[in-house]
C-alpha cells in the first residue's frame, strides 16, 4: 500500500514491504513503501482519518496514538516500523455503542472546539490516565504539553480529562487503567 | 512531510547490524527513536540512502548500575524510561532533572538518550548531561568495542567521532567517588523548546568538600561545552558563595554564544551564570 | 425584541427554555459526536476516485529575478503528470490573479519573486511523496535582488521597486489613509497640560490553525461542473471570485467547506494552492488534492498585524484626555492581500478609542510593500481592531504612567458613562451600548486590586517584581451594514434558511461557516428560542454553496451578529405562518392568537392552543384554503449597525530579575457581549482569544533576517503556548443586551484576543516600572525584559532580527 493505493499500481515493486499490525485490535497486513509514515499509513491506507497531520515538525501532537501502550506521534514514525506492533487510534476509543470516559468527558467539558487535534489530545489524555488513574491538574497539563490547541485555551481539555479520571474510578477498578476492552473492539 | 526514498534494513541481532553497516558504510544511518532524524527527513533536510533500524535488536532498551554504581545506558532506552527510573531518581540528580526536560511526552515515549547524543545538536541536553558527568559513550565496530569520551564525542553541529560502520551501544556514566548532588537548569521559551541556554551541573561531596564536580553548556556553542575550568573552581573544598560565583563567572566566559532571536549572546552568558549559582544553590543545600 | 423567556403565569403551558435547549442553555455540542469519534471530515479527509496531489515549490530567497526554470527533471520521474510554471499559469491569463483589497497576487511567479516562500512551480503525481521528488528536481535559477523587512527600508529613497509589475507604481508605497479632524486635533495639542507620546510596534503574528489549508478541486469534464472542497471561512465568497477569475459560470462552480480546522481568519482569503488545484484538475480531468505543509502555511498564507504606531495623546493634568493623534504605518508584504471591508484601507483601525470620550482625535495611515509574505488578514478580530485596542490600551497606561494617575482611576475618568449611548466616535462609528464602569469595577474586585498593590509594594521590598496590567476595550464587531462594508463590491449581510418539517422537525442552513464556534449548537438554540422547537430537532448545515443561502461567511465574529440575526428573523417568518395556520386550527381570528414559547393559544382561553409542531403537521396536511402549502422560509440580514461587546481584562504576573521569565499569577476577564445563547461555548470563546492574547505577549510571533529570511516558519520556532505554561482563567459576565441584534446578542469570539495582549504587557511593565521603560515589544520575550532591566530603555522588537 503505497499511500492508500493499493500494490499494483507502486510505480516499482523494489523496496515494498509487507507489515503485519494490529491496529485497534484488529490484525492488519498491508504492504508500504518504507518512506511512508504511520500516520499516512493510518489515514490513506487504512482509511482512519481521526488521526491528524497538524504539522510538519513533530510538534503538534494532532497525529498521536497509542504504539504498544505509550503515545508517539505517529507523523514521526515510519509505518514500516509498526511492523509486529500494536496502534490504537481515536477509532479505538470507546465502542460503538459506548464511548470512552476521555471522549465523554471532552464533550461533557467542552474540551474541544474545531475539534482537529481533538483525537490527539484524547490519546495523549488516555495514555496518562491508563498510567494515572488519579491525576492532579499539573498531570494533565504536563501530559497535553506535546499536544497544540488553538481554540480552546486548554483549561476545559484538563477539566475534560480530570472529568474522564473521575468516571473511570466511579465506574470501578475494572475499568481503571485496563486498556484491553478498548483494543478488542471490531 | 514526505521524506525522500531510502533504502530499509531492520536487523535483529548486532551480528546482523555489524554486517549490514559494513556494506553500506557511508550511506547508512541507523535509526532509533528517529525523534530528530526523521523530522529531518520529513522536511528532507536529511535524505540519507539507507536507513538500518535497530528497534528489532533485542537488549539494548537496558539502563543498569555495575556493581561498582558505574551506569549504563543502552541505545534503544527511551527517555521516557530514564524519566520514569527510580534509579535515577534516587541516585542521579542530574539525570532525573534532565529527562523530563527533553522535547514532550511523545517524543520521550520513542526519543532515546543515545541516539539524541549521536545526533549532536549543539542544543540537545543529554550531550551536556553525560560532559557534567564526566561519562562516556562506547562503539561497537568491526574492531570491537572503543570508548569516546563525552569530551571527544561531538565534532561540530551533527557530526560525531563514531566511523561508519561503528554504532553508540551505550552511555556509561562512571561511579561517584562522594555524594551526587546537581541538577539540569534550562531556559527554553516554551515547554519542549530546544534551550535557548542550558546548564548542566554535577558535583560530588565527601566529607563536606567537593571532590569532583563537571559544569556542561546547552545551546551556547557549536557543541555542548564542558566548562571545565568552572568546575575545577569548585573542586577541594567545600561549596561556598565564592566558589560559586567563579564558577558562574568561568562558565558564563566559556561560553560561546551567537545572538539570535532566542536573545542576544550577553543574555545568554548572563542566564548561563545566573543558572550556575541557582543551580549550585541548590547543590549546597544537598551538600550540607 | 426577546432577551429571554417571558415570565408566564402558572396557568402557561410555554415550555422550558433551557430544557429544550433554547437561548441560554449550556447545551452540550452536538458536532462533538463525529469529533471525539475520529469521524470529522476535513478537507485533508475527502478522497475521491482517481485524485492526484499537488505539492508546491517556493521560493528560498525573498527577492530575486528568476532567470530560468528547467522542469524536465520532474516530468521524467514516473508518477508526475503534471508540472505548472507562472509562464504556463500566464499562458492561461492565470499567472495573477486579484486580492480581496484590490492589489493583484502572483499565483505563480513569473518575473521575480517577491517573498521567501513564494509559490513559483506546482507538481501533480500520483501521491503526495512523488509529487515532493518532482518539487525537489525543478531547477529554478535565481538573480537575488536586495531584500526590504519593514517599512523603514520600504520608504527609503532609492529602494528598489518590490511591485514592478505594476503600471505606474514608482515606490513601494501600497495605500495612504487618513481619518478624523486635524485641526480640531492640533488644536486640541496646543491647549494640553501633558502630551504623551509612545511608539511600538505590533509583531507579525499569524492566525496558524492546526489545520493547515488545502483544497480538493475536482472538475468533471462531462457536466463541466467544478466542485472544490476547500478549507473556507467564506465559501459564498470564493466561488465568485472562482467565476470572476477562471471565468467559469457561477452556477457550475461548487465551493465545499466541510468541516474547518480553525481558521481565525487564515481562511478568508483565496490563496494561489486552491487555484492550482483547481487550474490542475481542469487540465487534467482528475480530481486533483493540495494540502499544504506547516510551513507553507506559515510563510505564505494570511499573517496578521506587522504594524508600527507613532501615537500622542492630549491630556489635561486632571487626567481628560483632550484628544489622540495616531499614525500607523502597515507592513503588507509583497503584495497587499488584507481581507478587509473595502472602503477601508487599514481595517477598523479608527475603531481605536470608542470606548473613551477622547474628544477628537486624527489617524493617519501609510501601507508599505516588503519582500514579505503578504497578508494583513483578521486574525482573531474585526479588521485591524487588535491593533487599534492595543495601541489605544498601551498609550492608556503610558498617559496614566505619564500623569501620575492611577491606571485605572484615568480609565474611569475617561471610559464612556452608561448614559452616553449610543455614542458617535470622533472617527465616525456608533456605539450601541454598554455598562463600562461596571465592567472594571467588577474586574477590579475579582482581582482585588488595592490588595494586590500593597502585596506588589511589599514584594518590591523584597527585590520581586510584581505587576498589574489592564485593558478596556470595545470591538466593532459584525460587519456590517451594507451602506459601508463590502468584499470586492459585494454588501457584508448575511443569510439563514429554514425548513420545518411534517412533523416538526428543521433543517436549518446559513451563509456563515463554523470553525469551531458551535454554530450546528447554537443556531438551533435561535431557532429553539424563536419558536420552540427543541433544538434538538433542529439540524444545521453550511459550508456548501449548492445548498446553503448566500453569505458572506465567518470571521471578524460576525456570525452571531449577521448570521445568528438571520436566524433569528427566518424564524420569525416561520412563526408568523404558523399563527395563521394556528388560527385555521382553532378556529379563531389571527388577532385572537397568543403566542407562547412551543405553542399558539387563544387569547383568554389558553387551553385551547396548537404546538408549534401541529402547525408544521397542517402545513403539509391541512393548511387553510388559499395558503402556499409548506412551512419554509429564508432571510438575508443587513445590520443596521455594528455590535459593540466591552471587555476588561486584568492581569498579574511576576517578573524573574534575573532571567527576564515572567509568570502570569492571575488572569480576570469580564466580558459583556450582549446575551449569550450559549453560555459554555461564549465561555470558550473567551478562553481561546485569552490564550492566544498570551500567547502573542509572550511568545507567539514571525520576524525576518536582513536577508529577507522568516523566522517562525514552522512549529520549532512559531510558538505556540501549550497546556504546561497556559494560566488559568477566571471569567465574569455582565450583560448589556445590543439594542439592535433582534436577540440582543453581541460578537464576542475575539474580544479577547484583541483586548488580552495590552492586559500582559501593561502588566510586564507595570512590574518593572522602576526602570522607566515605556515599552517592549511583543513578544515580551525574557532577553526583552532583561534587556530592558539592564539599560533602562525601550527595547524594540522590529525587523530585521539582530544577531550578536
Amino acid at each position: 500500500m503505497s499511500y492508500g493505493r493499493s500494490v499494483e499500481v507502486v510505480e516499482t515493486a523494489e523496496n515494498v514491504r509487507r507489515i503485519t499490525i494490529t491496529v485497534n485490535g484488529e490484525r492488519r497486513v498491508v504492504e508500504v513503501e518504507p518512506r511512508l509514515l504511520l500516520a499516512h499509513l493510518m489515514r490513506e491506507g487504512l482509511g482512519l482519518t481521526g488521526t491528524h497531520f497538524g504539522c510538519d515538525t513533530t510538534n503538534c501532537g494532532a497525529c498521536t496514538v497509542l504504539f504498544d501502550g505509550e503515545p508517539i506521534k505517529s507523523c514521526t514514525m515510519l509505518a514500516v516500523q509498526a511492523d509486529g506492533h500494536e496502534v490504537t487510534s481515536v477509532e479505538g476509543l470507546g465502542t460503538h455503542s459506548e464511548l470512552d470516559p476521555v471522549q465523554e468527558g471532552f464533550q461533557a467539558e467542552h474540551g474541544l472546539q474545531c475539534g482537529f487535534c481533538t483525537p490527539g489530545m484524547m490519546m495523549a489524555s488516555k495514555a496518562l490516565l491508563n498510567r494515572n488513574a488519579s491525576p492532579t491538574e499539573e498531570d494533565v497539563r504536563w501530559a497535553l504539553s506535546g499536544n497544540l490547541c488553538r481554540c480552546t485555551g486548554y483549561q476545559n481539555i484538563v477539566k475534560a480529562v480530570l472529568w474522564a479520571a473521575d468516571k473511570q474510578r466511579l465506574s470501578g477498578p475494572a475499568a481503571a487503567g485496563d486498556t484491553s476492552s478498548e483494543e478488542h473492539v471490531s | 512531510m514526505y521524506p525522500s526514498k531510502f533504502g530499509y534494513e531492520a536487523p535483529r541481532s548486532l551480528d546482523e547490524l555489524s554486517s549490514l553497516l559494513n556494506r553500506y558504510g557511508d550511506d547508512a544511518k541507523i535509526l532509533a527513536g528517529g525523534q530528530s532524524l526523521v523530522p529531518m527527513m520529513k522536511l528532507r533536510f536529511a535524505a540519507p540512502e539507507v536507513l538500518v533500524d535497530i528497534n528489532g535488536i533485542p537488549g539494548l532498551d537496558y539502563h543498569r548500575e555495575d556493581p561498582d554504581g558505574t551506569l549504563r545506558v543502552g541505545a534503544l532506552c527511551r527517555h521516557v524510561t530514564l524519566e520514569r527510573s527510580a534509579l535515577l531518581a534516587a541516585k542521579h540528580p542530574l539525570m532525573a532533572a534532565a529527562a523530563p526536560l527533553i522535547a514532550d511526552p511523545m517524543v520521550r515515549s520513542r526519543g532515546t538518550m543515545v541516539g539524541s547524543i549521536c545526533h549532536s545538536d549543539p542544543q540537545g541536553d543529554w550531550a551536556s548531561v553525560l560532559l557534567a558527568l564526566g561519562g562516556h559513550m562506547v562503539a561497537l565496530g568491526p574492531r570491537g568495542r572503543r570508548t569516546i569520551a563525552a569530551g571527544h564525542f561531538s565534532l561540530g553541529p551533527f557530526q560525531n567521532a563514531l566511523q561508519p560502520d561503528e554504532i553508540a551501544l551505550e552511555a556509561v556514566i562512571p561511579a561517584p567517588t562522594g555524594q551526587r548532588s546537581g541538577t539540569y537548569l534550562k531556559l527554553e521559551r516554551r515547554v519542549g523548546d530546544f534551550a535557548t541556554a542550558g546548564v548542566a551541573m554535577a558535583l560530588e561531596t565527601s566529607d563536606g568538600r567537593v571532590v569532583r564536580a563537571g559544569i556542561a553548556l546547552t545551546g551556547v556553542g557549536p557543541s555542548n561545552i564542558a566548562a571545565t575550568e568552572a568546575a575545577q573552581a569548585l573542586v577541594g573544598k567545600p561549596l561556598s558563595e565564592e566558589s560559586i560565583e567563579q564558577a558562574a563567572q568561568l562558565a558564563a566566559a566559556a561560553a560561546q554564544p551567537r545572538g539570535d532571536h532566542r536573545g542576544s549572546a550577553a543574555f545568554k552568558r548572563h542566564v548561563v551564570a545566573t543558572f550556575i549559582r541557582r543551580g549550585l544553590a541548590r547543590g549546597e543545600a544537598v551538600a550540607a | 425584541m426577546t432577551q429571554t423567556a417571558p415570565v408566564t403565569p402558572s396557568s402557561s403551558q410555554a415550555l422550558d427554555e433551557i430544557k429544550i435547549g433554547g437561548l441560554g442553555s449550556s447545551r452540550l455540542r452536538v458536532e462533538d459526536s463525529r469529533f471525539i469519534r475520529g469521524r470529522g471530515n476535513y478537507t485533508d479527509d475527502v478522497k475521491l476516485p482517481g485524485m492526484l496531489y499537488m505539492e508546491i515549490l517556493r521560493s528560498p530567497l525573498a527577492h530575486a529575478r528568476i532567470i530560468s526554470i528547467d522542469t524536465s527533471r520532474a516530468w521524467a520521474i514516473p508518477g508526475v503528470r503534471l508540472v505548472l510554471t507562472g509562464e504556463m499559469m500566464a499562458q492561461r491569463n492565470l499567472a495573477w490573479m486579484p486580492t480581496l483589497s484590490y492589489d493583484t497576487q502572483a499565483v505563480l511567479a513569473t518575473d521575480k519573486v517577491r517573498f521567501q516562500g513564494q509559490e513559483v512551480c506546482v507538481v501533480v503525481a500520483d501521491d503526495p511523496y512523488i509529487a515532493k521528488d518532482g518539487c525537489e528536481a525543478i531547477d529554478v535559477e535565481y538573480e537575488p535582488l536586495p531584500p526590504i523587512v519593514n517599512p523603514e527600508q520600504s520608504a527609503a529613497p532609492g529602494a528598489p521597486v518590490i511591485r514592478d509589475d505594476k503600471q505606474g507604481q514608482v515606490d513601494n508605497t501600497c495605500y495612504r489613509w487618513e481619518v478624523g479632524d486635524r485641526e480640531a486635533t492640533e488644536r486640541a495639542f496646543a491647549e494640553a497640560d501633558v502630551v504623551s507620546k509612545l511608539k511600538l510596534h505590533y509583531p507579525r503574528s499569524h492566525p496558524s490553525p492546526i489545520e493547515c489549508c488545502g483544497s480538493v478541486a475536482d472538475f468533471d469534464p462531462a457536466t463541466k461542473k467544478l466542485t472544490v472542497y476547500m478549507t473556507s471561512q467564506a465559501p459564498h465568497i470564493v466561488r465568485s471570485a472562482v467565476a470572476l477569475i477562471a471565468e467559469l459560470p457561477e452556477h457550475m462552480i461548487r465551493i465545499v467547506s466541510p468541516d474547518v480546522g480553525g481558521g481565525f481568519g487564515n481562511k478568508v482569503p483565496v490563496y494561489p494552492g486552491y487555484v492550482h488545484s483547481i487550474l490542475a484538475s481542469i487540465l487534467l480531468g482528475k480530481p486533483v488534492k493540495w494540502t499544504e505543509d506547516k510551513t507553507g502555511n506559515l510563510i505564505s498564507t494570511g499573517f496578521g498585524r506587522d504594524m508600527y504606531l507613532d501615537g500622542e495623546m492630549a491630556l489635561r493634568s486632571d487626567g481628560k484626555i483632550l484628544a489622540v493623534r495616531m499614525h500607523a504605518d502597515t507592513d503588507q508584504g509583497a503584495f497587499f492581500a488584507d481581507a478587509q471591508p473595502s472602503k477601508f484601507k487599514i481595517g477598523l483601525m479608527h475603531s481605536t478609542f470608542a470606548c473613551y470620550n477622547i474628544g477628537t482625535g486624527y489617524i493617519t495611515a501609510q501601507g508599505h510593500y516588503t519582500n514579505k509574505a503578504p497578508g494583513g488578514v483578521a486574525y482573531r478580530c474585526s479588521f485591524r481592531v487588535t491593533e487599534a485596542m492595543f495601541f489605544q490600551e498601551r498609550m492608556v497606561q503610558a498617559a496614566a504612567d505619564d500623569l501620575g494617575i492611577d491606571q485605572a482611576e484615568f480609565r474611569r475618568v475617561n471610559l464612556l458613562p452608561d448614559d452616553a449611548f449610543p455614542a458617535r466616535t470622533p472617527f465616525g462609528f456608533l456605539v450601541d451600548s454598554g455598562q463600562y464602569d461596571k465592567c472594571l469595577q467588577i474586574g477590579l474586585d475579582a482581582i482585588g486590586y488595592e490588595e494586590f498593590r500593597r502585596e506588589q509594594a511589599a514584594a518590591r521590598a523584597k527585590g520581586r517584581l510584581l505587576g498589574i496590567g489592564i485593558s478596556t476595550m470595545t470591538e466593532p464587531l459584525g460587519a456590517g451594514n451594507s451602506r459601508e462594508y463590502d468584499i470586492l463590491g459585494i454588501k457584508m449581510f448575511d443569510s439563514a434558511e429554514l425548513r420545518v418539517h411534517l412533523t416538526g422537525k428543521a433543517i436549518l442552513r446559513t451563509g456563515a461557516k463554523t470553525q469551531g464556534q458551535g454554530h450546528e449548537t447554537t443556531w438551533a438554540q435561535i431557532v429553539s428560542h424563536e419558536l420552540g422547537i427543541p433544538a434538538a430537532d433542529v439540524v444545521v448545515e453550511e459550508g456548501d454553496t449548492d445548498t446553503a443561502p448566500y453569505g458572506m461567511g465567518t470571521y471578524a465574529s460576525r456570525s452571531t451578529p449577521v448570521a445568528g440575526a438571520a436566524v433569528s428573523m427566518v424564524s420569525r417568518k416561520i412563526r408568523a405562518k404558523a399563527r395563521k395556520i394556528a388560527a385555521h386550527l382553532l378556529e379563531v381570528s389571527e388577532e385572537d392568537i397568543e403566542w407562547e414559547l412551543g405553542r399558539f393559544f387563544v387569547r383568554g382561553a389558553p387551553e385551547r392552543g396548537a404546538t408549534i409542531q401541529e402547525c408544521a403537521m397542517a402545513a403539509y396536511s391541512n393548511m387553510p384554503d388559499g395558503m402556499e402549502p409548506g412551512l419554509e422560509g429564508n432571510a438575508y440580514y443587513d445590520p443596521p449597525n455594528l455590535t459593540w461587546p466591552f471587555a476588561c481584562y486584568i492581569v498579574t504576573v511576576e517578573v524573574d530579575p534575573e532571567t527576564g521569565v515572567w509568570d502570569v499569577l492571575r488572569v480576570v476577564a469580564v466580558d459583556d457581549c450582549g446575551v449569550r445563547i450559549n453560555p459554555m461555548i461564549v465561555e470558550g470563546q473567551i478562553m481561546g482569544g485569552l490564550t492566544e492574547a498570551y500567547a502573542m505577549s509572550n511568545m507567539q510571533f514571525q520576524t525576518y533576517d536582513a536577508e529577507g529570511n522568516i523566522v517562525g516558519s514552522n512549529y520549532m520556532d512559531y510558538l505556540i503556548p501549550t497546556a504546561w505554561e497556559t494560566p488559568g482563567f477566571e471569567l465574569h459576565e455582565v450583560v448589556t443586551p445590543c439594542p439592535h441584534h433582534p436577540i440582543g446578542a453581541k460578537g464576542v469570539g475575539e474580544c479577547a484576543a484583541v483586548g488580552g495582549p495590552a492586559a500582559f504587557v501593561n502588566a510586564v511593565l507595570d512590574a518593572i516600572a522602576h526602570t522607566g521603560v515605556r515599552n517592549i515589544d511583543m513578544p515580551v520575550l525574557p532577553d526583552r525584559v532583561w534587556t530592558a532591566l539592564q539599560t533602562h530603555q525601550d527595547v524594540s522588537g522590529a525587523p530585521p532580527v539582530r544577531n550578536g
